[in-house]
């Protein structure tokens, strides 16, 4: 490996080496307060040797890690969205009274097979950085233990994730045997070459099982809502944007070098995918008593959106997915971040009634939430109007009617249940007492302040962030 | 940049009504009040300008104009720009602004802050809606001013106001993400015609779009601005936000609101999709003229007064829509007083009924009834009002449906005449109204004070605007002459566009 190539990864290196660093200070001495100061540090650092990296690519580092701008792109938001997560579990994580330290660790090692996904081009790496994300999110899941059903939880996910890996490794190995190749450039070649037989459509079907249970799509989204519920919120916000952001980055550079538009059978997958999420997604969430467990849905039926623009395809897809996936993280982050600023570390207000009258006694949080909301459900001056105004117009450049027809009409079954929250926030009556007397932590309102603003930047001004996309998705589609 | 100032001042005036509202509700009143106020003025500089220049040079496309970048990469910017119909329809925004601030500001006592803001806001977004001149800032502003509007309804209306302020909020996204679509689908096929993305107005008229296309991007518009107008199948969610609708609610949604999908159909409809409106001029002739009836027969069956005037509204916007439909001076004309007269009268209806509803706390004009007595001033309002709104003439309303009517007589004599039935049946809603309310025997014995002086200013303001406009409608329709000849243009109606304009001073003028 030449120094040139070790340069490029240092983002990843960087991120490796923070857990070890923390593992050794831990066996020094605990203390909490170093460590979360440690995370930020690193992850700072990170982002400076990501932005430090951008004009070295694109490199190829021997056959299975690609640093390119997309890569680095991906691992930037991804890094970023981690950061978020730290700022709003340190309240969470301060309460517990052992082994605080060791969710950074397995935060930062989830976000580390997260970024290898994200920057790879080959089978090996995918899987690779896959099982390092899903092993870290069986402790994550399961990490605060307070509530009955953490642990059931991190089981659930333990089983699921397992045999949707082993459905990935198998379809992995089917069209190895059909096409003999395993890195991205090479399987392009040959499939140019042979086209798509019985055998290896099964492969690429066996992989969208596993590829879709990540990203939890209609019909592998079982585990979500169970999952969120259960887990911590931060944890919630950390599943719905860190471990999907790495499997959506590595699909769309696989379906993209594979020229995956210009075969029926793999669009077809794709579009019923979609409308199901959308649907379903949706539908499912209208039924919902618990914000959690909402957003869960709402997180679904957003992937759904999301496939829409990547099925659209060429510079635009990638272009407005990408740009759909960065909005829609800053807005599930706000969102699950407003729930865990007014949890307390054993009673999560998790109930819409929870919410019932915020605005009268917290204007400001309950304003934020709505900004939030109404980011979901892309309603002007939020970053999720810009994202989904990208995203239809991905789809009608492309023609998807059908697509964009079921995109509008979801979103509209969307509102209702967005509103819901929304209603119950400004409703008179109020039970919030338990409440009144939870105090906000530094970390908590800045991220929250934070994201508030990222939002309605993005929903105003939204021009820098596009530039940006832009000039990656050209470069990636020129090589 | 004036223009951006209009919206500029009535958010920051929002803002800062929010923030000191919460120290004295008062600053809160005052604020909003001199916002609009400054506004106004001007509104009002704006429309001596333009009074003058008329007269100078033959319809420039656009009187003042601000454009600025956005989205560059989308080809989005920030333009706004106002020519006559822009104009008097801003005119009519911060008059109803003014009043509606005024009408708050005894009946809101709570959140008073939180309310203005709100008001301003969506004050700011209709003007953005009147003056947008590209259309992804034009559809931006659209749903801006749907979010405080939907927190008017959900926070401060009457009993069912939840059910109301969800019923208005997805009726009206769910149409306007038609709307998104189809104004994408013509971005895209001006865009792979000329190599040019962009969301410019001026550029996108003339995109030649083949005949099937055009009718279902059309139909996107059009489904967004019927169900902002109401017509007929789409109006279900109006009864029920205007009536829950605190009284300033009422009043911009009646009068302005409305407005923004007639304002559509004339901005966008027609002139982008000729071919296709012309196809679609007979079912718009019986979406209007089914509007008109069965509005007036429904608001004849109800009971709740603000109900009632809700459905007259759905009546009288049918006229807009076989207005629009006709395709002549005339009855393009007609529509845009309509559109005023609509504005006021509606809205001094709606006033009233809010003015009784603090007093005797009931909308029920079964329990209402000999009031005239008690309250003589009130009584004469609401009898003027009522008269204006079955259009008698003097009255700015008359105006606007004989304009109307004469117009769509040309285009189908037969569907303008079931229509014109229309005028029979608002004279019976209007009367009753006037004689339930305040005619007759009392049912209840009400202990209450006729109009204070805020109100009489209030009632005072519409009077004259409704008297003077009735009587010399020439004013607004100087004004929105170029834009009716903007709009003649596009369909290709040029030739008879004189011979018809000597008639239409002739009748105005009474030559």
């Amino acid at each position: 490996m030449s120094f040139f190539e070790i340069e490029s990864l240092r983002p990843l290196i960087i991120i490796a080496g923070i857990p070890v660093l923390i593992m050794l200070s831990i066996a020094v001495k605990r203390n909490h307060l170093f460590t979360f100061w440690l995370s930020l540090i690193g992850l700072c650092a990170a982002f400076i040797f990501i932005l430090r990296t951008v004009p070295l690519a694109p490199i190829q580092v021997k056959t299975i890690i690609i640093v390119d701008s997309f890569s680095l792109f991906y691992i930037g938001l991804l890094a970023a969205s981690v950061f978020f997560v730290f700022l709003l579990s340190f309240n969470y994580i301060n309460k517990q009274d052992h082994n605080r330290e060791e969710f950074y660790i397995l935060i930062f090692l989830a976000l580390l097979g997260s970024s290898v996904m994200a920057s790879s081009n080959h089978f090996v790496s995918l899987f690779l950085g896959l099982e390092i994300l899903s092993v870290s999110l069986y402790g994550l899941i399961s990490f605060i233990q307070v509530k009955d059903n953490s642990l059931e939880a991190g089981i659930k996910y333990l089983i699921l994730a397992s045999v949707s890996s082993a459905f990935l490794l198998f379809g992995m190995a089917l069209i190895y045997a059909v096409y003999g190749r395993m890195d991205f450039p090479g399987l392009a070649e040959a499939l140019k070459l042979n086209g798509i037989t019985p055998v290896s459509l099964a492969g690429f079907a066996l992989i969208i099982v596993g590829v879709g249970f990540k990203l939890a799509l209609v019909p592998f989204h079982m585990w979500t809502p169970d999952i969120y519920q259960a887990a911590s919120a931060p944890v919630s916000g950390f599943i719905a944007t860190v471990s999907k952001g790495g499997m959506f980055a590595v699909l769309l550079r696989f379906y993209t070098e594979l020229n995956g538009h210009q075969y029926k059978s793999l669009t077809l997958l794709f579009s019923i995918l979609a409308i199901a999420s959308m649907l379903t997604g949706n539908l499912l969430a209208l039924l919902q008593n618990n914000v959690k467990r909402i957003l869960a849905y709402s997180s679904i039926s957003h992937f759904g959106y999301i496939l829409v623009a990547f099925l659209a395809g060429g510079k635009m897809g990638i272009e407005s997915s990408t740009f759909y996936l960065a909005a829609y993280f800053v807005t599930i982050l706000g969102s699950f971040g407003i729930v865990s600023v007014l949890s307390d570390y054993d009673n999560e207000a998790e109930l819409i009634d929870n919410y019932q009258g915020l605005f009268w006694k917290r204007p400001l949080l309950s304003i934020v939430f709505t900004a939030m909301l109404f980011s979901l459900a892309g309603i002007p001056l939020t970053a999720g109007f810009i994202g989904k105004y990208y995203v239809l117009a991905a789809g009608v450049n492309s023609s998807l009617w059908l697509l964009v027809i079921v995109l509008a009409g979801a979103s509209v079954i969307g509102l209702y249940y967005y509103l819901r929250i929304v209603v119950s926030m400004f409703s008179q009556s109020s039970s919030l007492q338990n409440q009144s007397n939870l105090k906000f932590t530094l970390s908590g309102t800045a991220a929250l302040g934070l994201l508030t603003v990222l939002v309605i930047l993005f929903g105003v001004y939204p021009s820098g962030l596009i530039e940006v996309i832009q000039t990656l998705a050209k470069n990636f589609i020129s090589y | 940049m004036i223009l951006a100032w209009l919206i500029i001042i009535l958010m920051l005036g929002g803002i800062l009504a929010w923030i000191t509202g919460r120290i004295n509700p008062l600053f809160a009143r005052w604020i909003s009040l001199v916002s609009i106020f400054i506004d106004s003025i001007i509104v009002i500089k704006i429309w001596i300008d333009y009074k003058q220049q008329i007269n100078l040079t033959a319809s420039p496309s656009w009187f003042i104009e601000i454009n600025s970048k956005w989205v560059p990469q989308f080809g989005i910017n920030f333009h706004l720009a106002l020519d006559g119909l822009s104009l008097i329809l801003v005119a009519l925004t911060v008059f109803l602004g003014l009043l509606s601030v005024l009408i708050s500001w005894k009946e809101i006592n709570e959140r008073v802050g939180f309310f203005h803001f709100n008001l301003l806001w969506i004050l700011a977004g209709i003007i953005g809606v009147f003056t947008a001149s590209d259309l992804f800032l034009f559809y931006f502003f659209w749903e801006v001013m749907l979010i405080p509007m939907y927190f008017l309804i959900g926070i401060w209306g009457h009993e069912n106001r939840i059910y109301a302020s969800y019923k208005f909020f997805i009726f009206t996204q769910a149409s306007g993400l038609l709307m998104l679509l189809a104004i994408l689908g013509l971005y895209f096929i001006h865009g792979s015609q000329t190599g040019i993305y962009t969301f410019e107005y001026m550029q996108l008229l003339g995109t030649k779009i083949n005949p099937s296309t055009a009718f279902f991007l059309m139909l996107g518009f059009l489904i967004a601005f019927v169900v902002k107008l109401p017509a007929v199948p789409f109006h279900s969610w109006l009864p029920d936000a205007h009536t829950e609708a605190p009284t300033a609610g009422s009043v911009i949604l009646a009068g302005l609101l409305l407005k923004t999908g007639a304002y559509g159909i004339l901005r966008f409809v027609i002139p982008f999709f000729p071919d296709a409106s012309k196809d679609f001029q007979t079912v718009a002739f019986i979406l209007g003229a089914a509007g008109i009836l069965y509005g007036a027969m429904l608001a004849f069956a109800q009971t709740d007064l603000k109900r009632l005037v809700a459905y007259s509204s759905v009546s009288h916007m049918g006229f807009v829509l076989l207005g629009a439909f006709s395709f002549n001076q005339l009855s393009l004309q007609g529509t845009v007083i309509q559109l005023v007269a609509h504005g006021i009268s509606t809205g001094a209806l709606f006033i009233l009924a809010g003015m009784l509803q603090e007093r005797i706390h009931t909308r029920d004009i079964n329990v209402m009834g000999g009031l005239w007595s008690k309250v003589p001033f009130m009584g004469g309002m609401g009898l003027l009002f009522a008269l204006a709104s079955l259009g008698l003439p003097g009255l700015v309303n008359f105006i606007a449906e004989f304009l109307i009517l004469s117009g769509a007589y040309q285009a189908n004599i037969v569907l303008t005449g079931i229509a014109a039935l229309g005028l029979i049946a608002s004279t019976i809603y209007s009367l009753r109204i006037v004689q339930k309310v305040f005619y007759g025997s009392p049912v209840k014995e009400w202990p209450i004070p006729d109009l204070n002086a805020r109100e009489i200013l209030i009632m005072g303001a519409l009077t004259v605007v409704v008297v003077w406009l009735g009587l010399f409608p020439q004013h607004v329709l100087d004004i929105s002459k170029s834009s009716v000849k903007k709009i003649l243009n596009s369909i290709g109606k040029t030739e008879v566009l004189d011979n018809n304009h000597n008639k239409l001073e002739e009748i105005t003028l009474g030559k």
